[in-house]
């Protein structure tokens, strides 16, 4: 990396040889208009908004594309610059329907932001405006094909992120439309993304729709229950309703993406089923009454009851606060039988184990791991954004082995796969743990004894004794197996065959 | 300037013998033995560039870049695979001259194209054929096939180590593919859209490896410059405009077909050897290069030589050599309109000015044509173009908004009356 001095707007700026004019301007807080381009998708310069005037080039060039070199001089609001910008919004527009006013993306749209700008006051274009026919993308995703403006970050967002690639462009020149396969739904556990990348109302929120504007909505930053990644999460509220929520950027956990469940499960707040006030039932009948009523009743019964006879569950989705005063209030009572872990199993690790579980490394190394090894995991439903920074790892050459108890597709390479029976988890963990310590002419640990080194945990032991960075990883299903402390003892074991192997991480809840 | 002999043709000569295309017949008059000396050494790669430079060799695609240049930049050094794609992909409208080459003469393609190969150091060639031609994909198939088995094609040519592999592709009939990293795009099976350059196809081309993508009748070429050396061939032809080359003459000439002449030659030649203008008319313009060069009037034309030097100081550029003859019933609207709704379908869509511009144009335009022109259409059509011009990913939006433009600058007249009229005055 040589350090390259550029001019932007006048504004001397020394920048690294690899970047492009955009990264040039955004690290010098100079805003370039554009559509196509986004920070974590790969380049298309096709949206051709970015034009931007470079000395002694003979045409305008667009800024996302075009590497800086050395002295380079760029206008970005230039008259020449301008026009070319003003000549692509021009074409935007001619076949953008203008329904702004019942356009759910109306307030945050890219392109009303910037014709706003950019665009005329009327419009020369009087032939015939495109139609494209809508496309069912499913119960998520609501479309309206004819506002699309063919940035194609959608379909990048596919083949990149999301891991498989349900959306393309079929068609060409004007009759090139976004489309999903054979008429088939958008499946994909991070689908819901496209609405944020779309620059225009093409592809919007389908339980939002119609709901609110979003200047109505005040935000309130939350972080996501479902999974043990913590997603940052963004409330949107109206009228002390959440109406909608959306990605609260956080580069070091789940940058600007969010899964599907953390996007919309904000449908089952208000569902009839819920419980909104307290009720006691009596002979048999449910009935509504005070909260005093209800907590001396609780109260009341609580203390007929011998203190060794109670016990509290929690979800482990709760605040961390609830859950001590919870294990206060069980103590105080002069009772020990307090757990979150309700799906969990085998206990026996309980007073082995020192210290609280974590994942034993930031969440951004998961997208550059060189070696992993997942056991019991159903990686991209239990947890798909630590799946997507893994698909991540895996295309930047990183190997990924799985032993697992059922199918799961991973959409992305796997390296080596172990589909065993469910009682047999941990004694193909043992073949692992046994072949690396034959690989690495050590004794074989007395709990990987009954292991068997075949060839697949040979390949595995291969692979996670290469590379510099590694971690083994135990799944929710492997947590609540029934053998949970020796698939937990075998995994120590792994990555202690030799010291430099990281310590093991648990993903489970 | 004299026309050339039998001997003296580069690409068409095979057209004179029976069974043109079979190897007998290539080989009988000297064919391969280029190749045989490149394999066994006796020609350095450097010397072949040095030949291909001093032919001045320039691509017979349309852009009429220097053959011996562009095979420079390539890493011949670099380490692992690379790529000789000869582009065949011959969708411009008045072109026809490649598939002459694929079907009278296709074993001087394979030669040029082994060649290329071991002078950049590809092991592996793709011939890309236009999808509408798909019976010369089919004739085709037939030339590396007996090359195969005759010894010219595979690993161990000739006995020495060099290894050379062709395999012939054929798209479906997409006029942007013709693009060469459309292309490519086309060859890995993906939508024929154009990359964004750079990276160029020297260092980033077919599969990311290092890829040189020539036209058909430049390949064709190069075992003549090896076997005669660069400077007839420069002799052949004009400086800085070697060789004789391919036209496809067309349009309102009693005898339109493929006439290949040396560059240099006046276009009143030409056109007497087409059999000129159809009795009882007068050359009204002419397309010089292919549906993307602008036209150029009949005055200027006539003065004009057929070469790349001389058709650009006119103003528009020699192109694939596709040359379109109109006499004075041609209505220059209606040829618009027939050429804007060309670029018009054949617009991949990818970046915005030429996917939403080239439908307005022609929207316009067939209003125009249909009586329905309105006073303002002329600027804007001129404004539209303009904006398309020198903003798009690839050329095929520059190639739509030339001609719009040069129309109006030239028959601008033909356009107002039938604005005013609603009808033509040809």
């Amino acid at each position: 990396m040589t350090t390259l001095n550029i001019e932007i707007d006048g504004c001397a700026l020394q920048v690294e040889s690899g970047d492009t004019i955009m990264d040039a301007a955004n690290r010098a807080g100079i805003t370039i208009p554009h559509f196509c381009y986004h920070k974590k998708l790969s380049i298309a310069a096709n949206c051709r908004m970015c034009l931007v005037q470079v000395e002694k080039a003979h045409k305008p060039l667009p800024a996302c594309a075009t590497p800086v070199t050395d002295g380079m001089k760029v206008y970005t609001r230039s008259e020449y610059a301008i026009n070319a910008q003003k000549g692509v919004m021009e074409f935007l527009l001619i076949n953008h329907p203008l329904d702004c006013p019942i356009c759910d993306q109306g307030g945050e749209c890219t392109l009303q932001d910037l014709a706003v700008g950019y665009g005329g006051s009327s419009s020369r274009y009087q032939e015939i405006k495109r139609v494209v026919r809508d496309k069912n993308l499913g119960p998520l995703i609501a479309t309206d094909m004819t506002r699309c403006i063919h940035c194609t970050r959608c379909i990048r967002f596919g083949q990149e992120i999301g891991g498989v690639m349900e959306l393309g462009m079929a068609g060409r020149g004007e009759h090139a439309e976004v489309m999903p396969f054979l008429e088939s739904q958008m499946t994909s556990e991070l689908s819901g993304n496209v609405i944020d990348l779309c620059p225009v109302g093409a592809l919007t929120s389908k339980p939002f729709r119609y709901t609110a504007r979003n200047w109505e909505l005040s935000n309130r930053p939350s972080i996501s229950p479902h999974d043990s990644l913590g997603s940052n999460l963004e409330v949107q509220v109206k009228n002390n309703k959440v109406m909608r929520v959306l990605p609260r950027e956080n580069e070091d956990v789940n940058e600007c993406w969010l899964a599907d469940r953390d996007r919309f499960s904000y449908d089952g707040l208000d569902t009839a089923e819920r419980l909104t006030r307290p009720m006691i039932k009596q002979n048999g009948q449910w009935t509504a009454t005070t909260w005093q009523t209800a907590l001396e009743f609780v109260a009341d019964k609580l203390k007929a009851i011998p203190a060794e006879q109670i016990g509290a569950l929690s979800t482990p989705y709760r605040p961390a606060e609830e859950l001590f005063l919870l294990q206060k209030l069980m103590r105080g009572m002069g009772c020990g039988n307090v757990d979150h872990r309700l799906r969990q199993s085998d206990f026996s690790l309980d007073d082995k184990a020192h210290g609280g579980f974590w994942l034993g490394m930031p969440v951004t190394y998961m997208s550059r791991l060189n070696r992993m090894l997942v056991v019991g995991s159903n990686l991209r439903k239990d947890h798909p954004l630590m799946a997507h920074r893994i698909r991540e790892s895996v295309r930047w050459h990183g190997q990924l082995n799985m032993i697992n108890a059922h199918e799961d597709e991973f959409l992305g390479k796997v390296h080596a796969k172990r589909i065993v029976a469910p009682s047999r988890l941990a004694v193909t963990l043992a073949g692992v743990c046994r072949a690396l310590a034959e690989l690495k002419n050590l004794p074989v640990p007395d709990i990987a004894a009954h292991g068997v080194a075949d060839d697949i945990a040979r390949k595995m032991a291969e692979s996670i004794s290469g590379g510099e960075t590694r971690a083994v990883f135990l799944g929710n299903m492997a947590q609540h197996h029934p053998d949970y402390s020796q698939i937990h003892a075998l995994a120590q074991e792994v990555t202690t065959v030799r010291r430099q192997f990281r310590r093991a991480g648990r993903s489970g809840q | 300037m004299s026309l050339l002999t039998p001997d003296q043709k580069v690409c068409s000569w095979t057209q004179a013998f029976d069974e043109p295309a079979s190897l007998a017949t290539y080989v009988a008059h000297g064919g391969y033995q280029a190749l045989r000396r490149v394999a066994s050494g006796q020609i350095s790669c450097d010397a072949i560039i040095a030949e291909l430079k001093t032919s001045a060799l320039r691509g017979r695609g349309g852009a009429g870049f220097p053959t011996g240049l562009k095979w420079s930049f390539m890493p011949r050094a670099f380490p692992g695979d690379k790529y000789i794609v000869c582009n065949s992909d011959e969708g411009e409208p008045g072109t026809f001259k490649d598939r002459d080459i694929l079907r009278y003469n296709p074993h001087q393609l394979i030669e040029g194209m082994a060649i290329a190969g071991y002078v950049l150091g590809a092991k592996v060639g793709y011939n890309y054929i236009h999808g509408e031609i798909f019976e010369v994909y089919d004739l085709f198939e037939r030339a590396p096939t007996e090359a195969r088995e005759a010894g010219y094609l595979g690993d161990n040519l000739f006995g020495t180590d060099f290894s050379f592999q062709l395999h012939a592709h054929h798209g479906y009939g997409a006029y942007i593919c013709g693009e060469e990293t459309a292309l490519l795009e086309s060859i890995e099976g993906k939508k024929g859209q154009p990359r964004f350059k750079p990276p160029f196809p020297a260092s980033f081309g077919l599969y990311g490896k290092p890829t040189t993508i020539n036209n058909t009748e430049t390949l064709a070429s190069v075992p003549w410059i090896v076997q005669h050396g660069g400077q007839a061939f420069l002799e052949l032809g004009k400086p800085n405009n070697g060789g004789p080359k391919l036209f496809s003459v067309s349009g309102h000439v009693n005898r339109p077909g493929n006439y290949e002449v040396p560059l240099g030659t006046p276009f009143s030649e030409l056109l007497e050897m087409a059999g000129g203008v159809r009795s009882g008319h007068q050359l009204k313009a002419v397309i010089p290069g292919g549906s993307s060069a602008p036209f150029l009037p009949a005055a200027t034309m006539m003065d004009c030589t057929m070469d790349f030097d001389s058709i650009a100081k006119a103003g528009s550029m020699l192109g694939s050599g596709a040359v379109i003859v109109m006499d004075d019933t041609v209505c220059m609207v209606r040829a618009l309109e027939r050429l804007s709704y060309f670029y018009f379908e054949e617009s991949c869509g990818q970046c915005t000015p030429c996917r939403e511009g080239t439908g307005w144009m022609y929207r316009v335009i067939h209003r125009i044509e249909h009586g329905q022109g309105r006073p303002e259409d002329m600027d804007l059509l001129n404004s539209v173009a303009g904006r398309i011009i020198g903003h798009t990913i690839c050329a095929l939006g520059d190639a739509a908004a030339m001609p719009v433009q040069s129309f109006l600058k030239h028959f601008g007249h033909e356009f107002e009356h039938h604005i005013e009229h609603g009808r033509c005055m040809v």
